[in-house]
């Protein structure tokens, strides 16, 4: 690996009290740190910078490599020198969201005040809370407008959230895969999964800091996740009916199919990777989530002059089309420039990770017509 | 330029805001935001078309014209453009109204399926005409409505819509006289 595509994770800590940063249910939380990564490099009139948004377990990790990873970062195949988000071009930040477990303040950091871990001390954010806290570290890195933003699923939200919440900062909007709200059909999944979480023994309340980990319910939760970013063809395609380790079926309630063992082995190294208080606190905010807060969403859009490229795909039935469609009629209603295309891929929601060709096309040539009307 | 291009950029004013439906590749809406400073948009349903459209910087969305219409809100452009799409929409009578709706005005372009060289085929061959307009044979034409410049005018007598310019050509030139017959496309600019 190239020196040049070695990456450090960057700490930001603002919000020291009394200067708590103020959430959206009223809670006063500080001081926090977000983790942040950059790729390429701030142009002398700062107009190149580009903010990248991660989904519900990503993290500020969003390209290149750590010294001594086996992998780079989750959205590598997008990010890096004459890919999508060119960093011969722009700069790219990524910043791991407030109430993560990635480096930025959640509920496994320790709280100052206590020296403990939050657990479930730690307030309850939301999208907003995220976006604001996000905001804070572009103010500190001198960066007065964002050339764009862009994210898939949660990052997709939040895309949204920022152009509307800071009219003016934000030149384009790339958001993938995702919705203006929560439907109900989201929020149950969800609460398939916390279920899972809060039913296991082990998760004691979310005091489990230093103790067994509700490893069960973590991997019941990763598991049902799973299903929900596959489709049920890429399903078929990649798991068919094909038996793991055997010649038939056993008859009795061991493993027999490949799908059954993929499921629990992204269930069982899921704890491993992420905190489930940290898990139960994302969700909720997802599922609060709701951009027209019950007003009509053209209403929503008034203020908003952000260049905007929405992309959705056929077989994402987590995060459907018809979403985002709704965002896009009610953009055209205000006048905004906004293009959309639906991608036909069998990868459903997980799409956006994996489905490069289509959006790498997109993506770059979208930001270099913004780009061409931008930077001077 | 293509021809019809060429046509459909004369009768657009400067500056003004436009909106293709069935925009393919984006090239005409390239050409009116050079030329004329348009600010344009496009509709088109083909999914590798909507790559060469972002490529040039031109705003489109995914999604057919019966339905793609129905997010713009009344008077949203100065023009509306159906350039050799009409005869592909599946209720041609709704599109002109929304598009009528949508803009001030709509440039509809549309291949003549009663002109010389068709009439003959049908009459000396008695077969259902290919020309260099309509080069589709009756099982692969994308083409669901078959119409003549006449019948166009038709259309728009019977509903009170206003022709105001006329523009008819063929493979050569464009035709002075006797449109119906000599002509491949017309492309006609209508108003309510």
């Amino acid at each position: 690996m190239s020196p040049s595509r070695i990456v450090e994770t960057q700490y930001f800590t603002f919000a020291h009290p009394p200067q708590e940063l103020i959430l959206k249910s009223g809670v006063k939380l500080g001081p926090v740190t977000l983790a942040y990564e950059t790729y390429g490099k701030l142009n002398a009139a700062k107009s190149n910078a580009i903010l990248i948004f991660h989904a519900l377990t990503g993290d500020a990790h969003a390209a290149f490599w750590h010294q001594g990873d086996k992998n780079p970062g989750w959205w590598d195949l997008m990010i890096g020198p004459g890919k999508a988000f060119d960093t011969d071009k722009y700069f790219i930040i990524c910043s791991n969201i407030i109430g993560g477990c990635k480096g930025s303040t959640g509920p496994s950091s320790v709280n100052p005040a206590t020296k403990e871990p939050y657990g479930l001390r730690f307030p309850v954010i939301t999208i907003e809370d995220m976006v604001a806290a996000q905001k804070h570290l572009i103010d500190h890195l001198g960066i007065k407008t964002l050339l764009s933003a862009s994210g898939g699923s949660m990052g997709g939200l939040m895309a949204l959230e920022w152009a509307l919440r800071y009219p003016g900062t934000l030149h384009s909007a790339i958001p993938i895969a995702t919705n203006y709200k929560h439907t109900a059909q989201q929020i149950a999944l969800h609460e398939v999964a916390r279920q899972a979480i809060m039913s296991d023994p082990n998760w004691n309340k979310g005091d489990y800091y230093g103790k067994a980990l509700p490893a069960q319910g973590m991997a019941v939760s990763r598991m049902i996740g799973h299903i929900t970013y596959m489709s049920e063809r890429s399903m078929e395609e990649k798991f068919g009916r094909k038996l793991q380790g055997k010649e038939k079926v056993g008859y009795d309630f061991s493993q027999d199919f490949e799908v059954e063992s993929y499921l629990k082995y992204r269930g069982a190294s899921f704890v491993q990777r992420f905190d489930a208080n940290s898990y139960l606190y994302i969700s909720k905010a997802l599922d609060y989530f709701d951009l027209s807060e019950g007003s009509d969403l053209v209403e929503v859009f008034k203020n908003v002059k952000t260049k905007f490229l929405i992309i959705t795909f056929t077989s994402d039935w987590l995060y459907p089309s018809y979403q985002s469609k709704d965002v896009v009629k009610a953009m055209k209603a205000n006048d905004i420039d906004v293009s959309f295309i639906e991608i036909e891929t069998s990868y459903g929601h997980d799409s956006f990770l994996v489905e490069i060709e289509g959006q790498s096309k997109l993506v770059s040539h979208f930001l270099s017509n913004v780009a061409k009307a931008v930077i001077k | 330029m293509r021809p019809d291009h060429k046509y459909i950029l004369e009768m657009i004013e400067p500056d003004s805001r436009v909106l293709d439906l069935g925009c393919g590749d984006g090239e005409l809406l390239g050409l009116l935001m050079e030329h004329k400073n348009c600010r344009a948009a496009g509709i088109e349903i083909n999914e590798k078309e909507i790559y060469k459209c972002i490529e040039r910087g031109v705003s489109v969305s995914h999604g057919d014209i019966d339905s793609g219409l129905a997010d713009y809100s009344d008077r949203s452009f100065d023009y509306v453009i159906l350039n050799e799409s009409l005869q592909e929409v599946l209720n041609p009578d709704r599109v002109i109204a929304e598009a009528l709706r949508v803009g001030r005005k709509a440039i509809v372009g549309i291949p003549n399926f009663c002109n010389l060289s068709a009439r003959l085929q049908i009459f000396f061959l008695g077969r259902v005409p290919v020309t260099e307009g309509l080069p589709y044979k009756w099982y692969n034409t994308p083409n669901l409505r078959f119409l003549s410049i006449k019948d166009f005018r038709d259309f728009c007598a019977e509903r009170s819509i206003v022709i105001e310019r006329e523009c008819a050509f063929n493979s050569k030139s464009k035709t002075l006289f006797a449109h119906n017959l000599f002509s491949d496309i017309a492309i006609f600019l209508i108003r309510k």
